[in-house]
């Protein structure tokens, strides 16, 4: 029988994830780290310990960066549970979960969500077509599965989307084209943060590297393109874009799309702790204060989860969570904690130096927000922005009851495709703020679970208690 | 956006935007009443879209067989009350039976049904009931079932019944709950976080927060607030037309026609209804997923997409409040106690009759108030 | 659509099968990746308009790479392949279907 109770549980490997658990057990506390990947890393550094060479050349530093947090995590005493789906996260503290369809459930104290980010949604005419996928997709073909992406348009705005770019040049695979949404108004609204960027002039460097590597490839870049669209019927064809005045058609079988990353905050809401818009990086996140306590005394967030600062943040967000953990549940005392999470406060906040800057000059282009009436919004039940529209001239004012008004949001993806475009409709039809409209209530499992698996929790739960 | 210096009279107040609310509200208002609906949170937001939308005549406690009969016959024509067929699908319900005892009780029950004069339960063997039901378990060795029987969607039956109210001049308060009632002359006075309305007759129908209004009004009627757990599954390739109950198991189980799976029939979470909050009792889900395998093999491996709970009001007998308070106008009709989805039609047009008429053309006496007074 | 960075050791081959045809693949790699690789991306048909759909997200999120193995509805993107393994599309539930 494997054991059950915890000082800690992790929930998510990522950079965040990693640090939290290794730091936590450094303090002596006894740790579960639950991963739904097969290997620790998270998304940004998937797979990191198994790189081929080749891998590791087109990848690059940063991501091989990842590494050394890896073998931290191996060498350190924390149980890491790998391939496992979390699918609920009791306000107990119990987090149950599916390991090849077996249901097991492990209790912390405190339970440290670190769950990371996923891709903001840009619903698009034909962003359903097979051969539309994310740009971070096609990065993590990249890092898994050792393939690259051909004949790639990618579409959108952001840094991953030249890094994504450069990777593939570097792969051998040139993007037929860059189509990006940021306009030269981004650049004079971002300028004022320029100066706090330069703090982290070597992100600056690094960003301007991308460009030249692009512009000596001769990749084709179009600026301020709009009503973006993939043209296909079964399969996508083409992206079809208006930019610098004139209509713009570029035939491809693979599009890459990419707006920047947004929090999941599907056990946060699960949870019911409390969140918050953010208009500037315009998403929702779960409230926390500065070592990632949230609204709940059991939970603390961690990394992207908490807000979009990128890996070294969430590594250094990671182990402020476990330094609250710790002290939360009586391991460390208060004194500790402060005097260690002085120094780890500080250097975060330097690492954000240049956050304003990038979130400003890539906020996403409000036709992402206000997506076309017939733009499918809803993946799983296909429903179009017009419908929300419709459904909110029907006195339809808030996500959960788009549920009631058409199915929206009511797929096996529970709303992580369409829930911030839903908000920012409503909150647009209703001229309401994004907080008034309020996000879908989220409900457990977290991700489908079969019936045998729920079944067989009742045992499991059972042996816990009689043990 | 709230301006709490609304105030609006009618003929009549209904408390409580769910699915007795509105039928209440719609069938006054079709009688030419005017109405203010007052809702605390949304319409619909508590056990009228959290329900399994049953519409089940097979197995209601006796005192509710004439009422469920009579609403029998106003769902197999829904659409012509709220120009919508808010989802119904009629086929049969079926009870099941896997041992020779539960086949006797439900023999026993179906003749308690034809002594006080009613002719819909029948009672049909193993053979019948596979060819209906391919997909339950050989174990079963037959049924009770209701033919016209079967389920219909919860959140399109209250959005018809909203729209339809809206439609006929009713006016709705949502976000309005009640802070206290006074009596003023004739008239009742609501006095709510939205604003004070004015009306000679108020009904209750707030679900499980009735006992709460029941107090504002001199009712002392108890009411407890439960949280019935739902299982809703992916699509799957349709297999079954009836909706699926089992003789003395908490079980209810029906596919919608988009293909999705429902479990549901008396598992019950935590209510925190001062906070509309509900808990999962895994437990209680493990229990309803072993039930739906033992009973339909087929589930083994049929995905969960999503479990919730919402809130209900029980009575202590298990059947509803319907009928008059002890104050003038004032009529309760609430707690439900899991069974009231199909009745909502009916109930409806039975308190538009008592607040009109003040009297029902439908036997209501079983379900009076003051059954409970000491 | 797809080129593997390298080519792979043999010993690091392997086939599996989806709807009955052969596929390709390396080890390491999700059933949503090998699928990509042999070009094919369009795995279902949705339940509502019956429309193609393939991977899209590849983290898990999406929900849109759905395939069954034994019967079990699961994401391609989220299982590694194995030699042998037996993939099959999910039913098609749109009405328009059979």
């Amino acid at each position: 029988m494997m054991q059950s109770q915890f000082d800690i549980v992790v929930v998510g490997a990522g950079p965040a994830g990693m640090s939290a658990a290794v730091e936590a057990a450094k303090h002596g506390a006894t740790v579960c780290l639950l991963d739904e990947q097969q290997r620790a890393g998270g998304q940004i550094y998937r797979n990191v310990a198994q790189t081929t060479p080749a891998q590791a050349k087109i990848l690059g530093k940063d991501y091989l960066a990842g590494g050394r947090l890896v073998q931290e995590l191996g060498q350190s005493a924390v149980d890491h549970r790998a391939g496992v789906t979390v699918w609920n996260v009791g306000e107990d503290g119990a987090v149950t979960y599916s390991r090849n369809e077996q249901a097991g459930q492990v209790r912390g104290q405190h339970v440290i969500i670190a769950n990371g980010a996923t891709e903001r949604p840009v619903p698009i005419p034909g962003w359903t077509l097979p051969g539309v996928i994310t740009a971070g997709a096609a990065q993590i073909m990249m890092k898994s599965d050792g393939l690259v992406a051909q004949n790639a348009v990618l579409v959108g705005s952001g840094p991953l989307l030249y890094l994504v770019a450069t990777q593939l040049l570097a792969a051998g695979a040139p993007p037929k084209a860059l189509v990006e949404t940021q306009t030269r108004r981004n650049l004079m609204s971002a300028l004022p943060h320029f100066f706090g960027a330069v703090k982290d002039w070597k992100q600056l460097v690094k960003g301007m590297r991308f460009l030249v590597t692009l512009k000596r490839a001769k990749v084709p870049r179009y600026t301020a393109a709009s009503e973006i669209a993939v043209e296909g019927t079964d399969h996508a064809q083409a992206v079809t874009f208006r930019a610098g005045g004139k209509d713009h058609r570029i035939e491809t079988d693979m599009v890459l799309l990419h707006q920047g990353v947004v929090p999941n905050t599907q056990i946060s809401r699960s949870l019911k702790l409390d969140h918050r818009f953010d208009d500037i990086q315009r998403c929702f996140h779960p409230v926390t204060d500065a070592l990632g306590q949230s609204s709940h005394p059991l939970f603390s967030i961690a990394g992207d989860g908490a807000g979009i600062g990128g890996a070294k943040v969430a590594a250094i967000s990671g182990r402020l969570a476990a330094l609250n953990a710790l002290a939360s549940i009586g391991k460390i005392d208060a004194g500790l904690r402060d005097t260690q999470a002085a120094g780890l406060i500080r250097s975060r906040q330097s690492e954000l130096s240049i956050r304003p800057f990038l979130d400003v000059l890539y906020t996403p282009p409000e036709e992402v927000f206000a997506p076309a009436d017939d733009t499918i919004i809803c993946r799983c039940e296909e429903v179009r922005a017009g419908d929300i529209r419709k459904f909110a001239a029907m006195g339809c004012d808030g996500p959960n009851r788009t549920k009631v008004f058409g199915r929206c949001g009511m797929g096996p993806c529970q709303g992580r495709n369409c829930g911030l475009t839903v908000t920012e409709i409503l909150a647009a039809e209703h001229k309401r703020t994004q907080n008034e409209v309020g996000a879908f209530r989220i409900r457990a499992p977290l991700k489908p679970v079969t019936l045998s698996e729920l079944s067989a929790l009742s045992d499991t739960i059972h042996q816990d208690k009689t043990q | 956006m709230k301006s709490s210096s609304n105030s609006a009279t009618a003929d009549t107040i209904v408390i409580g935007g769910g699915l007795h609310g509105c039928s209440t509200a719609l069938h006054l208002a079709l009688r030419g009443m005017k109405v203010i609906v007052v809702e605390k949170d949304r319409v619909g937001r508590h056990a009228s879209s959290a329900n399994a939308g049953g519409v089940r005549r097979l197995g209601r406690a006796l005192p509710e067989v004439p009422l469920s009969a009579a609403s029998a016959q106003m769902w197999q024509n829904i659409e012509a009350l709220v120009d919508d067929d808010c989802g119904f699908v009629a086929s049969y319900q079926v009870k099941l039976a896997d041992t020779d005892e539960q086949m006797d009780q439900l023999r026993a029950r179906a003749q308690q049904v034809r002594d006080i004069g009613f002719e819909h339960e029948h009672i049909i063997d193993q053979q019948t009931l596979r060819d209906l039901v391919p997909a339950v378990s050989p174990a079963c060795i037959g049924a009770m079932a209701v033919k016209g029987d079967g389920f219909a969607n919860p959140f399109q039956t209250i959005k018809a019944f909203h729209q339809k109210c809206k439609q006929l001049g009713v006016t709705f308060h949502e976000g309005s709950g009640v802070d206290r009632i006074e009596r003023a002359g004739t008239e009742w006075s609501v006095q709510t976080a939205d604003g004070t309305f004015v009306a000679p007759n108020i009904v209750n129908c707030a679900g499980a927060w009735g006992g709460k209004i029941a107090a504002m009004l001199g009712d002392d009627l108890h009411v407890e607030a439960r949280a019935p757990m739902l299982i809703i599954t992916e699509k799957m390739p349709h297999f079954i037309d009836c909706v699926a109950g089992a003789q003395g198991i908490p079980f209810s189980f029906k596919q919608f026609p988009n293909g999705t799976v429902l479990i549901g029939g008396g598992h019950v979470g935590t209510a925190h209804p001062d906070i509309n909050k509900t808990d999962l009792n895994f437990e209680g889900l493990a229990t309803y997923a072993k039930t739906a395998q033992r009973y339909f093999p087929i589930m083994k491996n049929a995905k969960i997409v999503r479990c919730w709970a919402g809130i209900e009001g029980f009575m202590p007998d298990g059947i509803p409040v319907i009928g008059a308070g002890q104050a003038d106008n004032v009529f309760h009709s609430f707690g439900y106690s899991a069974h009231g989805y199909q009745m909502g039609p009916v109930c409806g047009k039975i308190l538009s009759e008592l607040v009109i008429d003040k009297a029902s053309t439908l036997p209501i006496a079983p379900f009076a108030p003051t059954r409970f007074a000491a | 659509m797809f080129k593997p960075l390298e080519t792979p050791p043999s010993d690091e081959q392997l086939s599996f099968t989806f709807d009955g045809k052969p596929v390709a693949a390396t080890r390491g790699m999700s059933v949503a990746g090998a699928l990509f690789q042999s070009s094919t991306d369009a795995i279902r048909n949705t339940p509502v308009s019956g429309s193609a759909r393939g991977p899209f997200c590849m983290m898990g999120a999406c929900y849109d790479c759905l395939v069954q193995i034994d019967g079990v509805t699961v994401q391609a993107c989220q299982i590694p392949v194995t030699d042998g393994l037996v993939v099959s599309r999910v039913p098609n539930t749109h009405k328009g279907a059979e």
